[in-house]
């Protein structure tokens, strides 16, 4: 079925707001990349190939604060999963083979997907609505990250300008929205406060994948209960 | 050694993207991959902004961070743009330093 173009049009646009939202985050992913000190192609790397700014943040806060590779790379796993039940749910409305299929993979992430979800009215509006918001994001993320790694790199020290408080700040503003029902905030009072236990006497980095249990055990009650 | 982490860390997220497009639907829709799924993120931010917050290496300390964490969350009340909060944060903490109030 065609797609009406004031359909197209109201959708491309919804998209490009998403997009604009989140190329300001990047610009903040950027900078506070060089703060944890990676380098300006480090950064822009990450965006290219990990693009999905939750690992991304948080591989580079851990690493910045002096945690391993192994915990890092496991954090960001841990908070990519999510993903795959994404392309779970994209998949048979987009319908792909071959390259298309691979490139549609690495542009699902919240955005598309919410995008694609809100749209499934009818299967053209989801298709276009899901390459839309994942096309304009990942280039409005990936100017964002140059733009705020070019300019952090110019700053001699990040830290008297306050950017390392930026990074929980930045966690926060993401974890908000989940915090929607009463299960989330129990979860979240739950991980932090073992994150907390956890800071004194393991190496950093294990603390955050030391939460991940109470995930897991939330997540095992909920299924037992229901 | 942060190009290893960036490198596995980018192929095990493209990984799980591409996971949900190949595998069939009935191997991973299952209710208690879905409920712990949509967990992990919860728990996983919280950790992080409790770590970024007070840790320093291995130590607990109480700074500047936690002033810029309590203006964020007012500013996420508030209803503010990305940019506001994690700029809001920053200052907050920029200028509690420049004028000695926090360390």
């Amino acid at each position: 079925m065609q797609l009406p173009p004031a359909r197209r049009r109201a959708i491309r646009s919804n998209a490009l707001g998403i997009a604009i939202a989140t190329g300001a985050y990047g610009l903040s992913f950027g900078a506070i990349s060089i703060a944890s000190g990676l380098t300006i192609w480090q950064a822009q790397a990450l965006s290219v190939l990990m693009f999905t700014g939750a690992s991304q943040f948080a591989l580079v806060g851990i690493l910045g604060a002096g945690g391993g590779i192994a915990a890092a790379v496991l954090t960001a796993w841990f908070l990519g999963a999510r993903n795959g039940l994404y392309g779970l749910h994209v998949a048979p409305t987009l319908q792909l083979r071959g390259w298309r299929r691979l490139l549609a993979a690495q542009l699902t992430i919240d955005e598309s997907t919410a995008m694609a979800v809100a749209h499934e009215d009818t299967t053209a509006a989801s298709r276009h609505a899901f390459w839309a918001t994942g096309i304009s994001v990942f280039v409005l993320w990936n100017v964002g990250t140059a733009l705020g790694a070019i300019g952090a790199s110019l700053l001699s020290e990040p830290e008297i300008l306050g950017l390392d408080a930026a990074i929980p700040a930045g966690f926060m503003a993401l974890l908000w929205p989940r915090l929607k029902d009463r299960l989330s905030r129990a979860v979240a009072c739950a991980g932090g406060l073992v994150a907390l236990a956890l800071i004194p006497i393991t190496a950093p980095g294990v603390p955050v994948l030391g939460s991940a249990l109470i995930a897991v055990a939330a997540g095992v009650w909920v299924w037992r209960r229901a | 050694m942060i190009w290893l982490a960036i490198v596995l860390g980018a192929a095990g997220t493209y990984l799980e993207k591409l996971i949900g497009f190949i595998l069939p639907a009935t191997v991973l829709d299952r209710p208690i991959i879905r409920s712990i799924a949509g967990l992990l993120p919860v728990a996983l931010l919280a950790a992080l902004v409790i770590v970024q917050t007070f840790a320093t290496g291995q130590a607990l300390s109480v700074d500047a961070r936690l002033a810029g964490l309590a203006v964020a969350i007012v500013a996420l009340m508030l209803r503010a743009p990305f940019l506001v909060v994690i700029l809001s944060a920053a200052i907050t903490a920029g200028v509690l330093r420049a004028t000695g109030v926090a360390a």
